[in-house]
């Protein structure tokens, strides 16, 4: 489902003396539907990096990245668009939202933009704030006011909203409590069991070893830091 | 899949000035362009070439229209173009008062473009010009009141009342935020990306505010000395831009 080929990477900072950082060389694995990976190494290894390639976030210089039939790397922002709307899920670790629109509002949006009618989005969303315990009182409010755990959970539910056959989580499960990692986890959990090939960051090791069915260090492809 | 609106090779100069030189993009139904770069990079230009509000020394803008297909609109009869203006096309000004019918109220304003598109039924027109009033948040106390009584911000929402009434399907965007305090400005795009997502609207907007750009744009052209220097999915020329400009303008930033 995800394929990656002799994928690399480098910064080049025009504007500080056009330093250029080289942070991925030559990555290539492949996650099959049903399979979660994960991506380890040591902080500033290049987890977050790589991952915002796969998204298409961050331009790849060379090499494949391949979700389903669609190379990222040469594709047009619109088959890119429409990658993300149907088939490419990301949770990132920040709540990034239109202020004063409803919680509710927010986790919908992603079923209603694959054409989804207003009442069947609403009616998932509402089922997964309330598996991620958030209180029914807040879901007319905007989340931007939430505490930190509360926009990530929300976060999580717009992310598993629709059931995208790939998916990027980063660090799903930080700044969660035991009950609602729990949650999360087993969301992860029935996503594997629907066939969702599966990329993620967890620095909580007890949840990795559950969810994930291999690793990958991504301090072997950062220049400089391996050898 | 056709794309709504294709420009090739625009260009104008202002004498021996450049204004815009040779862009070219395609913008496809129910796709938001952000155009950004710093004043007198050439985006308004642009624009308004587009628009067919200036005329380009060279280049084309097809626009696919409803009944003909593809269409350059530069080659258009004149009443054609104005039809387009009226009907599929909508453009927002930077300043409301070039949008605006000053001498006409409030509701006159929105009804006018219903009217030009057939709307006859006066109950009709000031029942639709009185609920777009108020998904703009002008009270509806107001819709008998002159745009000259009203604030700056409040004449920049009901010049968009005005243009998004009749469902247009590409609405031209010059700095529309750019009057509004912070919070009418963050319901006015979640009403935009609401249009964008249920009548498949498509549109191009400039603006400073990279903010509002990454909400509610697609795709992003960054513009400098009349040319494009990155263009490329939105988030992807904000967190990752390429060309030295980008990186100066998004480093730029105050952070909040």
């Amino acid at each position: 489902m995800i394929d990656l080929r002799n994928v690399s990477k480098t910064f080049t900072l025009h504007n500080q003396g056009s330093a250029v950082i080289e942070v991925i060389n030559d990555v290539s694995f492949a996650v099959a539907p049903g399979e979660c990976v994960s991506l380890t190494g040591a902080s500033g290894a290049g987890k977050s990096t790589l991952m915002r390639m796969i998204y298409g976030n961050y331009l790849t210089q060379a090499g494949e990245i391949r979700i389903g039939d669609v190379d990222l790397v040469q594709a047009a922002p619109r088959e890119v668009i429409a990658l993300r709307r149907e088939v490419l899920g990301y949770v990132s670790q920040f709540l990034r939202v239109v202020p004063r629109v409803p919680t509710l509002d927010v986790v919908a949006e992603p079923l209603r933009a694959v054409g989804g009618t207003e009442q069947d989005a609403q009616a998932r969303a509402k089922v997964l704030l309330t598996q991620l315990n958030i209180p029914q009182r807040l879901w007319s409010l905007s989340p931007t006011t939430f505490s930190g755990g509360e926009q990530q959970r929300v976060n999580i539910a717009r992310g598993f909203a629709h059931p995208y056959p790939a998916m990027l989580l980063d660090e799903p499960t930080a700044s969660l409590d035991a009950a609602n990692r729990e949650v999360v986890l087993s969301l992860i959990e029935d996503a594997k069991a629907r066939g969702a090939a599966i990329i993620g960051i967890f620095h909580d090791e007890a949840a990795r070893a559950r969810v994930c069915d291999s690793e990958i260090d991504v301090s072997r492809f950062t220049p400089g830091v391996a050898a | 899949m056709t794309p709504l609106l294709s420009v090739q090779g625009i260009s104008k100069r202002y004498g021996t000035q450049i204004g815009c030189t040779d862009v070219s993009f395609d913008l496809y139904p129910g796709e938001v362009m952000g155009i950004v770069g710093e004043s007198g990079s050439g985006k308004s230009t642009l624009l308004n070439c587009m628009a067919g509000h200036l005329s380009p020394d060279g280049g084309q803008v097809i626009f696919d229209t409803r009944t003909d297909g593809p269409r350059d609109t530069l080659t258009m009869s004149e009443p054609e173009r104005r039809m387009l203006g009226r009907t599929d096309w909508a453009f927002v000004h930077q300043h409301a008062r070039d949008g605006l019918r000053m001498g006409v109220s409030a509701g006159g304003n929105v009804g006018e473009r219903l009217m030009a598109v057939g709307e006859r039924h006066y109950g009709d027109i000031r029942d639709k010009a009185t609920d777009w009033l108020g998904r703009v948040e002008i009270d509806a106390s107001r819709v008998d009141d002159r745009p000259t009584t009203f604030s700056g911000g409040m004449q920049q929402r009901l010049q968009i009342a005005r243009n998004l009434v009749t469902g247009p399907r590409l609405v031209f965007m010059d700095e529309p935020t750019g009057g509004l305090d912070v919070s009418v400005q963050a319901r006015l795009l979640d009403l935009l990306r609401g249009l964008v997502r249920d009548m498949g609207l498509s549109a191009i907007i400039v603006t400073h505010d990279l903010a509002v750009v990454r909400l509610l744009a697609d795709r992003l052209m960054v513009m400098k000395s009349g040319r494009v220097v990155e263009a490329g999915l939105t988030d992807q020329v904000l967190d990752d831009p390429q060309h030295a400009y980008s990186q100066l303008l998004v480093s730029s930033v105050l952070q909040v």
